[in-house]
């Protein structure tokens, strides 16, 4: 008799019918067959040195690819070490499978070795999740897993799978077809209020562009692109909309919102007609939400009912794939010779926007003899890449300001944590996304008090040979939370120095790394120069900040957008 | 205002708890739930009696149709439709008042369900109103103990053809 295959194998062999090419994981016992089939298989598996590590990784992979990221890990701590992970994927749409193993069914619920309820814990931060307790179940829950990760608004799903599943007589029936009654998305958006919409945008006189990350999620950076220039419309983007319209175009105004430019903000509070794109009206955005956008219709496009008058009440909602749905609108653009009238109204519009972007534009003080600034350093990185570059960040003051010193003309080139604010989710992420494009430069742009919370991950880039570009903006503090506290807390700056911290340069060499420092301006240049020309091993670049720098503009929590500090 | 939602759902284990995570994870209020088997025994009708202004209650009518499970989400309150709820009232009785308990029992087309030397075991169905009334009038006996179910609701067959 012909020996039949097991869970395990036929799972690593369903992965490949997905067409997964790259696993992240860590071994442990509830999924030491799936270890042990590997051992056989053209499965790239990615060692990482911790289960949060993976899922950024998987997640980077998928920011930087539109594919799905995937997870193995074991039951209990390295199924609880994945829930950061997986919440990141989801506050942003990321799609994620993550298996994680399972003490065998008999031992469910009796408080086994290594055992934790993940499926209970990730329930609020998955878009859906699943154990498995029969192998008949195994290949069916797996097709749907990356189905519903991928379909819809993408997400993050769990698939929790016993030990003994895994080591259960299995045949390979990988299903062609999912059929889940319950889950069918829609993709084309109501004709009825597109051509609603586009009456009103046509009718607009200080129309403007809101896009976010749904934008990139949809791939819908050429049309969003098409549709602006062809109606001459401003455009300004959210931080998980970077990218996702050309950071160099004249139309685009920077992003909005809590750090956003001034004029993009100005431009929202006097807007008549606000045009959201795959975006969600997150706090960040809108300041005080009574007083967002108090002269604007509203358009709101976006694949997610809920996302729709969820905050900010919505005149015209369009539920829909941003990308059918540009295309529907740029289908209903007159021609060239009856926009001519249209154009000509927005001159004043345009005026007015150029009066606020003379007015104040992002800036900071550079200092030829003095510290190094942050901001001068993300300038520098920009230029040394001319743009070509995927660009990942921690969270903090290194985000807002990779966000508003670099240019990303090209979608899924900046991978940042915009929704739930994980530190220590750059690194990993830049691991994954080099591991995804192998012939780019990647960038990690990072804090010293972010890289401290993933820095383990420096041996699985040495073992993989991955030369990401890691710039650590040292300032010895955490900044952002540094920044609050001297602006809202009367400078009491309670535990937010963190000066003791490891060499950056020794440290990189400890893991076999490259380590690089620059402590003056002037070195900056020649830093970034080196480390570029590394290609074999991840560099530590350690530049030596001012501290006392700020993020600005800053709306404060809970002002109105147009309430900016500047500098 | 109080709404009454049906919900039908893929009847697998962990859905009781996505929907009462989704309620008590975005702050929705959950005055009952009752759940049960429909005539296709893979789908479960959950009723809940919540409550909200227009914008939470489209949130929430939204929030369940965004999960996986969720079949159908259907709001009664603009509708025709009849709700009831169920209740077993343990009172306390003796000879005096053995009477006057059986009255009350009557006039609201209740039961009495279980007897002891000591006490009646009425079960009582009606809209929330109904139950109230009876329970106030059954008070002043003494209740020893009230087990009342969730709302369960159905709309009503259109009258004209």
């Amino acid at each position: 008799m012909e020996t039949k295959k097991n869970g395990a194998e036929v799972f690593l062999e369903c992965l490949l019918k997905e067409g997964v090419d790259t696993i992240f994981g860590f071994p442990g016992g509830a999924v030491l067959p799936v270890y042990d089939a590997l051992y056989d298989s053209k499965l790239n598996h990615i060692l990482v040195r911790h289960e949060q590590g993976a899922v950024h990784m998987a997640d980077g992979y998928a920011r930087a690819t539109g594919r799905p990221g995937v997870v193995v890990v074991t039951s209990g701590p390295g199924a609880t070490n994945t829930v950061t992970g997986i919440a990141t994927a989801y506050m942003d749409s990321v799609p994620l499978v993550v298996f994680t193993g399972q003490v065998p069914t008999a031992l469910i619920g009796n408080d086994a070795f290594q055992e934790a309820d993940i499926v209970g814990i990730t329930r609020p931060c998955t878009k859906h999740n699943y154990l498995v307790k029969d192998i008949k179940d195994l290949q069916r829950i797996i097709k749907e897993a990356f189905y519903i990760a991928t379909t819809g608004r993408p997400g993050p799903v769990l698939v929790d799978i016993p030990k003994d599943v895994f080591t259960a007589p299995c045949e390979l029936k990988y299903p062609d077809k999912v059929h889940i009654e319950s889950y069918q998305p829609n993709y084309k958006g109501h004709p009825g209020q597109i051509k609603k919409a586009m009456d009103f945008i046509l009718s607009a006189k200080r129309p403007v562009v809101y896009a976010g990350g749904g934008v990139i999620l949809s791939n819908a950076a050429e049309e969003l692109k098409n549709f602006t220039t062809k109606l001459n419309i401003p455009a300004t983007t959210t931080l998980m909309g970077l990218g996702g319209f050309p950071g160099t175009h004249p139309l685009f105004m920077g992003m909005l919102g809590m750090h956003g430019t001034y004029c993009a903000n100005m431009a929202v509070m006097n807007t008549d007609c606000l045009i959201a794109i795959g975006a969600r009206f997150d706090d960040r955005v809108t300041g005080k939400i009574d007083e967002f956008a108090p002269y604007a219709g509203i358009v709101h496009v976006d694949i997610d009912p809920t996302s729709i008058s969820k905050n900010v009440r919505v005149d015209i909602p369009i539920v829909g794939d941003v990308r059918d749905v540009l295309k529907e609108m740029i289908r209903l653009i007159p021609a060239q010779k009856e926009l001519k009238a249209h154009k000509e109204s927005l001159k004043d519009w345009h005026d007015q926007l150029k009066t606020w972007n003379d007015t104040h534009q992002l800036s900071y003080k550079f200092e030829p003899k003095g510290k190094i600034k942050p901001q001068y350093v993300v300038e520098k990185l920009y230029e040394a890449t001319g743009g070509d570059a995927i660009v990942t960040t921690e969270v903090g003051q290194n985000q807002m300001w990779a966000a508003q010193f670099f240019k990303y003309d090209r979608p899924r080139t900046f991978i940042t944590s915009g929704g739930l604010g994980t530190m220590g989710f750059g690194f990993p992420a830049a691991i994954g996304a080099q591991i995804a494009c192998p012939d780019k430069t990647v960038i990690g742009i990072a804090g010293d008090g972010s890289i401290q919370m993933n820095i383990q991950e420096l041996a699985t880039a040495v073992q993989y040979k991955l030369p990401v570009k890691i710039a650590i903006l040292n300032n010895m503090v955490l900044g952002m939370v540094r920044q609050w506290q001297e602006f809202f807390y009367n400078k009491r700056y309670s535990h937010t120095c963190v000066s003791v911290a490891p060499d950056f340069v020794r440290l990189a060499e400890a893991y076999g790394a490259v380590g690089l420092r620059a402590k003056t301006p002037a070195e900056v240049g020649g830093v970034i120069k080196e480390a570029m020309a590394v290609k074999d091993r991840p560099v530590i670049m350690d530049f030596r900040v001012d501290p006392a720098e700020c993020v600005y503009p800053m709306v404060p929590a809970g002002q109105p957008l147009n309430k900016m500090l500047l500098v | 205002m109080r709404h009454t939602i049906s919900v039908l759902v893929i009847n697998e284990f962990g859905v009781l708890s996505r929907i009462s995570g989704l309620f008590s994870g975005r702050g929705f209020n959950i005055e009952s739930l009752s759940v049960a088997e429909t005539l296709d025994p893979k789908i479960s009708r959950m009723t809940i009696v919540t409550s909200g202004d227009d914008k939470v209650l489209e949130q929430i009518n939204k929030q369940l149709n965004k999960l996986v499970n969720v079949i159908k989400v259907y709001d009664f309150t603009d509708e025709e439709h009849i709700e009831r709820e169920l209740a077993l009232i343990k009172v306390t009785c003796n000879a005096d008042s053995r009477a006057e308990i059986l009255s009350i029992v009557d006039i609201f087309r209740a039961k009495v369900v279980d007897v002891s030397p000591r006490s009646y075991t009425v079960e009582i169905t009606g809209d929330e109103e109904k139950i109230r009334a009876i329970t106030e009038l059954l008070r002043p006996f003494g209740i020893k103990e009230i087990v009342r179910t969730g709302r369960i609701a159905m709309a009503r067959s259109p009258k004209q053809k």
